[in-house]
């Protein structure tokens, strides 16, 4: 639109102080009253920090204890799901796989991301539409299949049958993004590089992928996160326990006849640290990846 | 001439071509290396052959099994069954019928209140405020977390020794031993509420990052207009964030219909198979019952449905319509 540009129709010269903004009686646009901002958010902050508050709760108090606060302070729930119940083990697995996940998921969402931004080629709208369509074949239904694919490829029990299927389901979505990442570089610069001599390759790596690192980011951190976090294809496709992933771990503690609260507790907060940190580290990036392509870049 | 350049986005290449200022080159003719004609099909080979072997393949192979008697436990039965699995589907088994009204009524309440709470956190974490930044990260922060482990969490919250019911009657509310999860009147709220728990920031990330590019103007406009914050939010804001509305319930709902995990872990489709899915009951009756067979079938059948539910709600909604 062009209101844009029409905006900045009278000078802002900031010569003398700037006139109070015409409030011809009532607020400016921007003047919420504090109160309706800071008592929902309260109300919804309690509501989303209590659980977390509960689980670290039952991690650190002893086992028995009916205390609100985590004190006497203990750690023998994690030292036993960690050493006892193998958590230590889960652990490595899952963040193999979620490794795994990450760098094929973004080396191949990378190259086709790239063909479906810069070419116009024969199938690409099909290629597109199974994209989309692909968005609603749910990973859950087709477990029996891809069971007997991976029993027929010998991969059952292997951890590279999860990350097979972590990293397909990841690809649709991840090559959208990456190429409305890519769509946002500009062509001409390419061009110039390829002007000053650079093969294809060197001007993707030497231009383009700098420019490319916030998005990067981004999508290898939600399949990292994802992997992470899924559970189906890891207890379908791993049997032996030495193989299993934390998240698999986490439902047998559950699933014990009597469960062991602050075991429970503790293999939570071990699930959920790696996804803390990952969070943490792309917040700024959150909102722009997820924008990717709409308006900004 | 191949490696065409797309417009589409023309107004952002635009604004970063300014920064870049690039004279315009003389016309040099590119070397034909650069782009052969096989390259955007090189680059979307990997692609391609693990979708059609892990996605397309498994999902003829559901299409195919469903018209058999497929049990891996009682082989002499297995052959072919012709539509028998649809049949007993429909007329002979009132499992599937629960488990599909249940889907329904699962997916409509999540999806609803996830939006409406997401749409509304959105907008005030929109807000200028003190503390914003900290208020959006710990208003998103379960976004990330898993299915499982969001499962653990309500666990401990629901149980009925040390949970809150237990806290809640010291204080005089409920009595002690409640158990919502194993309660068939209350398991569907508190299951609600905990898929919720973790849903909500989905919908305001992804509402909020749309906020970000509603034009100030307008307000101001508006504004002078003398229209109320209210009238703003209606004509203003909700139109330009129908398309991200749209596409984000539907994601979302198609999400939630398939993905097991939470319910799976939480109540296990129970108490008295309260909570089961029509996915979860596909999961039950392939993983424990090997029946193959049916369990293709029913998945025939969720494809189906899915399928047709989005396309009605695309056209009903009018996705992309006028406005862009």
């Amino acid at each position: 639109m062009s209101i844009k540009e029409a905006a900045p129709a009278v000078p802002t010269v900031r010569t003398s102080p700037p006139p109070p903004r015409p409030t011809k009686g009532h607020r400016a646009w921007d003047e919420v009253p504090r109160w309706q901002i800071y008592l929902p958010l309260g109300i919804y902050l309690l509501f989303t920090l209590i659980p977390f508050y509960w689980i670290l709760l039952f991690a650190l108090r002893p086992a028995g204890s009916t205390s609100l606060v985590p004190w006497p302070m203990t750690f023998d729930h994690f030292d036993k799901v960690w050493n006892e119940r193998s958590f230590g083990t889960y652990f490595q697995n899952s963040v193999l796989v979620g490794l795994a996940t990450l760098v094929m998921t973004t080396v191949v969402a990378l190259a086709g991301g790239y063909a479906l931004a810069r070419f116009d080629f024969k199938v690409k709208r099909a290629f597109m539409l199974a994209l989309l369509c692909s968005q609603f074949v749910p990973g859950a239904l087709l477990l029996v299949p891809l069971f007997e694919i991976f029993a027929e490829l010998q991969m059952i029990n292997s951890l590279g049958s999860v990350v097979l299927a972590e990293t397909v389901f990841q690809l649709p979505l991840s090559m959208i993004l990456i190429s409305n990442f890519i769509k946002n570089v500009p062509y001409s610069l390419e061009e110039a590089a390829w002007v000053d001599g650079c093969g294809r390759l060197r001007a993707f790596r030497v231009v383009v992928l700098p420019l490319l690192r916030p998005g990067l980011i981004a999508v290898g951190s939600f399949a990292f996160v994802h992997s992470w976090n899924h559970f189906l294809f890891a207890l379908m496709f791993l049997n032996n326990q030495e193989k299993q992933t934390v998240p698999v771990g986490l439902n047998t503690l559950m699933s014990a006849d009597s469960v062991d609260l602050g075991a429970l507790a503790a293999g939570g907060i071990i699930a959920a640290v790696p996804v803390v940190i990952v969070f943490a580290f792309i917040q700024k990036w959150l909102i722009t990846g997820f924008s990717a392509g709409a308006v900004k870049g | 001439m191949i490696g065409k350049r797309f417009t589409e986005n023309g107004e952002t290449v635009m604004a970063q071509a300014a920064a870049v200022a690039k004279p315009p080159a003389p016309p040099r003719r590119r070397r034909a290396s650069a782009t052969p004609r096989r390259l955007p099909y090189l680059l979307i080979a990997p692609a391609a052959l693990l979708m059609l072997g892990f996605i397309a393949y498994p999902v003829i192979s559901v299409f195919y099994y469903s018209l058999q008697n497929y049990n891996p436990t009682k082989p002499w039965r297995n052959g072919f069954a012709g539509f028998d699995n649809f049949v007993h589907a429909f007329t002979d088994d009132p499992l599937f019928w629960d488990t599909l009204v249940f889907s329904a009524k699962w997916v409509v309440v999540e999806v609803g209140l996830q939006l409406l709470f997401g749409l509304a956190l959105a907008l005030i974490v929109n807000q200028t405020f003190v503390g914003r930044g900290l208020g959006r990260a710990l208003v998103f922060s379960p976004w990330a977390v898993s299915g499982v482990l969001t499962s653990a969490i309500w666990v401990l919250l629901y149980n009925s020794q040390t949970g809150i019911t237990r806290y809640l009657a010291d204080m005089g509310i409920g009595s002690y031993g409640t158990s919502w999860l194993s309660d068939t009147s209350t398991v569907f709220p508190a299951a609600i509420v905990a898929d919720l728990w973790r849903g909500v920031p989905f919908f305001a990330i992804l509402i909020l990052a749309d906020l970000q590019s509603v034009s100030k103007d307008l307000y101001e406009a508006a504004e002078v207009d003398g229209a109320s914050r209210f009238k703003q939010f209606w004509h203003i804001t909700l139109p330009h964030l129908k398309d991200a509305i749209i596409l984000s319930t539907l994601l979302r709902a198609v999400w939630e219909f398939n993905n097991v995990d939470l319910l799976y872990t939480l109540t296990g489709g129970g108490p008295a198979g309260e909570t089961t899915t029509l996915p979860l009951y596909i999961a039950n009756t392939s993983v424990d019952a090997h029946n193959f067979g049916y369990a293709s079938a029913l998945t025939t059948v969720a494809f189906v449905i899915l399928l047709f539910c989005s396309m009605v709600y695309l056209r009903l909604s009018k996705f992309g319509g006028e406005s862009k």
